[in-house]
């Protein structure tokens, strides 16, 4: 079932994204920024973690996500250091996200040949 | 003086107003089909989170990982897909297909961070891979990070204090 709910969640999240493009005509860049921020502010509300209890990946895979992790790391080191986590605490979750992103995109580019 | 003012006059009349030009310009662009390309990004971006649902499933029953503590390798296969996609050049055809499907989710992320580095590679491994790798995806990270830190802020005038 969770199959199931990670289909529809990830593509409407995606549906999202795609009425961006299409209908305000946004680029790609102020699409994803604007997911990232909708993201965060959802999970100021404490929304997003019920939505990925419900969804799995179809909440963790879009770059929704992103913005939920960043706001998560601030909010769990914040309750634990105190004021200094907010900035502290931004990137601990996210960190395997962007690392792995960094890395392999660097090892790419070492290896590959640009195509056309 | 008025030779000069009269070709300025003619000139004017051959271009458009802005206005003109813009419905002009419509009348030219291809038609987007909404519905269509909306369906496709539903499939893809869809097919995509199935995947990486079947991916964290995985580390789950293999590894013993707890669902939370799996979704980070999880992050990390897909991205790492998606860079061997880009890498063979088999990414960007796919989205053009898929739109936002492709572009949404974490692997697109990767995709721009990708194809940025291998762009910029003849211009060297500092300036040109490190320098550009951020191109397109540093956006995400900055109003990422500034709206994190802003709900941070307002948690903690609010006194909410985290979870």
């Amino acid at each position: 079932m969770i199959f199931f709910w990670a289909f529809v969640v990830g593509g409407a999240i995606c549906v999202l994204g795609q009425l961006m493009f299409d209908v305000l005509k946004l680029t790609p860049a102020h699409t994803m920024s604007t997911l990232v921020v909708i993201g965060a502010i959802v999970d100021g509300f404490d929304l997003y973690e019920p939505l990925v209890k419900f969804a799995g990946a179809g909440a963790t895979v879009p770059i929704t996500s992103f913005g939920n992790a960043l706001v998560h790391g601030a909010l769990t080191e914040l309750h634990d250091q105190g004021w200094i986590g907010v900035i502290s605490g931004i990137f601990k979750v996210t960190s395997a996200g962007i690392s792995a992103a960094i890395i392999f995109s660097f090892l790419a580019a070492l290896v590959v040949r640009p195509k056309g | 003086m008025a030779t000069k003012s009269k070709s300025r006059n003619q000139y004017k009349k051959m271009t458009m107003s802005p206005k003109e030009y813009q419905s002009f310009a419509k009348t030219m662009e291809p038609p987007r089909s909404i519905l269509g390309n909306c369906l496709k990004a539903f499939v893809f971006g869809g097919a995509i989170c199935v995947i990486g649902q079947a991916i964290q499933e995985m580390f789950v029953h293999l590894m013993g990982m707890s669902q939370e503590a799996a979704s980070n390798p999880t992050v990390a296969t897909l991205i790492l897909i998606s860079v061997i996609l880009t890498s063979l050049g088999v990414y960007d055809k796919i989205a053009q297909w898929a739109g936002a499907g492709s572009a949404v989710p974490v692997t697109g992320f990767a995709n721009s961070m990708c194809s940025a580095a291998l762009e910029h590679r003849s211009e060297g491994l500092v300036l040109g891979v490190g320098g550009n790798m951020f191109k397109l995806a540093g956006s995400v990270i900055v109003y990422g990070t500034v709206a994190a830190f802003f709900v941070g802020i307002a948690h903690l005038i609010l006194g909410t204090g985290g979870q």
